[in-house]
């Protein structure tokens, strides 16, 4: 018997090595845990077929990343029936470490949200509290992680779309470097800042994944050489330098709960050894969202103009070319992306560039300052992934800020090109509370070790309450 | 940071999409009160900032210029919604 909530793929990869289970079981006990909660979750999209020869540790993929000949949605309309003839460089490097496809899991569409509601195939549920919104854009990724239907996945992160469902439910997701990983086939939302990321139910799947995915692709060229990835061990903490940034972590309308957990877990990092002190990042954390908001929106609006309804994905009827791309788009994007269409074009426009798109890119730069200085006196800064717990599905949909303003802690350090870490710190009011540890670019290997270490200390069940 | 209902209209355009008249006022609305929340990066002194397009700085990140295999055309039309032999056809401009 195969305890799908339970197993890492670090356990999984041992009992395939000893021969305890075949590829096949091991790929019919994830797709047995689909058929019986993926109703309920709505976590994958599309379900891929059998295993195949291949005997290795499976895998979901967000749906924003393209599968030769698995349908590949983006949560769109505009999409919903196409079918990728290429493999995006990710699922490439996946297959070629033997890692089988389950399925393509659920996201706001085009990576647009922080709750999985916007995605026009139904929102994905918290495993933890099904009442409750898994985050997002890749609810559907950590939903599947968490709840048992898949050992890891894949998720891409914009503003925080990988750290902040991690978040929520309980796993370990990374928000790698900028650079580091291809964007190759992976559907652009804002090219500047996406970027893949792995999700998993431990710190050394998560590091090992992401050696998996890393590294310098030619179909990329905003992509670097990768230092070596290092699975982490041990626990000693001594000499490393932890800032607990101040406006990250009395941020406005955070939960008590939420604020103890962090409390503790710095604590015991500091029992580990690591010395903490507080430090100010004055104009990242204000600044961070309204800048946010103006280039991902500017660069969406751009990327998204290819949804012309000639090459691929949905058609409507028109008499002209204007008149039928129009009416493509009307009916095949929602709600979220035609706003943010709207607010990026306008960005954009003649008379308003400078003091909104240019002007964005010039705060861009005080935020990557500002993170650069502190990282001359701290190897890592932490503080929560969110102010608060997973919230009930509808309590922001029809309030765009209010959403918008899920993510003020993870925006920051994305628009520095900075790596993240989501790690599970305690529950809050029975819900997993997310403790984010950010470091300069490149540093992966210190949040892998930083992370693993707390990750012992702390000792938190990532299997959800309701289910153990 | 009141964005009028012609300068919807006037987006909507660049962008290619049609509105319902539903939409027009509702993105009236709330593009309106975004702008306003967004506008803060105008507080901020930046005449000696140098914008950030790119977090990593790299140049000219060139391959080799050499012929490789592309898709067969199968598979570059296996999408298109109206194929028409080697091309995609769309209603006229």
């Amino acid at each position: 018997m195969i305890d799908t909530l339970r197993l890492t793929a670090e356990r999984a990869r041992e009992l395939l090595r000893i021969g305890e289970v075949s590829g096949a079981e091991l790929h019919a006990a994830y797709r047995a845990a689909i058929e019986e909660h993926n109703g309920e979750l709505n976590a994958y999209l599309t379900l891929a077929e059998g295993p195949g020869a291949t005997d290795g540790v499976p895998i979901a993929l967000k749906d924003i990343i393209s599968t030769r000949g698995v349908r590949t949605t983006a949560g769109s309309r505009i999409l919903e029936n196409y079918v990728p003839v290429f493999d995006a460089t990710v699922a490439a490097n996946c297959k070629a470490h033997g890692l089988p496809l389950l399925g393509k899991t659920n996201t706001d569409e085009f990576a647009m949200g922080s709750s999985s509601e916007n995605s026009a195939f139904g929102p994905s549920r918290n495993p933890w509290d099904p009442s409750r919104v898994p985050g997002g854009s890749g609810g559907g990724s950590a939903a599947a992680v968490s709840g048992g239907l898949a050992p890891w996945a894949l998720g891409s992160d914009t503003g925080g779309s990988v750290k902040l469902p991690s978040a929520f439910c309980g796993n370990v997701g990374l928000r790698p470097t900028y650079g580091t990983v291809s964007r190759y086939g992976v559907i652009a939302f804002a090219s500047s800042l996406d970027q893949v990321g792995p999700v998993a139910k431990t710190v050394r799947d998560c590091a090992f994944l992401y050696g998996v995915i890393s590294g310098r692709d030619e179909n990329d060229s905003t992509t670097v050489d990768v230092p070596k990835v290092e699975l982490p061990e041990g626990d000693d903490l001594r000499g490393l330098r932890i800032g607990v940034p101040r406006q990250l972590n009395d941020v406005e309308g955070i939960e008590p709960g939420v604020k103890g957990a962090v409390a503790a877990a710095i604590a015991q990092a500091e029992a580990l050894g690591a010395s903490v002190d507080t430090c100010e990042l004055p104009l990242s954390v204000d600044y961070g969202l309204p800048c946010y908001y103006l280039i991902a929106p500017a660069e969406a609006s751009a990327n998204l103009a290819r949804y012309d309804g000639v090459r691929y994905g949905l058609r409507s009827q028109g008499d002209s070319f204007r008149e039928m791309a129009m009416a493509t788009r009307h009916d095949g994007f929602g709600d979220e992306v035609k706003r943010r269409i709207m607010l990026g074009a306008y960005a954009l426009s003649s008379g308003y560039y400078d003091a909104y798109y240019g002007t964005a890119q010039k705060v861009r730069t005080v935020i990557k300052r500002e993170h650069d200085a502190l990282f001359e006196h701290f190897d890592v800064l932490v503080s929560p992934t969110c102010a608060t717990t997973a919230f009930a599905v509808g309590a922001k949909s029809q309030d765009p800020l209010a959403m918008y303003l899920t993510d003020v802690l993870t925006i920051p350090s994305n628009m520095a090109g900075l790596p993240g870490i989501s790690i599970p710190c305690g529950l809050s009011d029975g819900l997993p509370v997310g403790l984010q540890l950010i470091g300069p670019q490149f540093a992966e290997n210190t949040l892998f070790k930083v992370a693993h270490a707390l990750e012992t200390a702390i000792g938190f069940d990532y299997v959800p309450e309701r289910l153990r | 940071m009141a964005i009028s209902r012609e300068e919807v209209l006037h987006v909507a355009k660049l962008a290619y999409l049609e509105l319902s008249e539903e939409e027009v006022a509702r993105f009236q609305e709330q593009l309106s009160a975004i702008l306003d929340a967004v506008s803060k990066v105008a507080e901020l002194d930046l005449s000696d900032v140098p914008p950030t397009s790119h977090p990593l700085e790299i140049a000219n990140a060139w391959r080799e210029d050499e012929p490789r295999p592309c898709l067969p055309l199968d598979e570059v039309f296996a999408n298109a919604p109206d194929r028409d032999d080697d091309f995609f056809r769309s209603p006229p401009a």
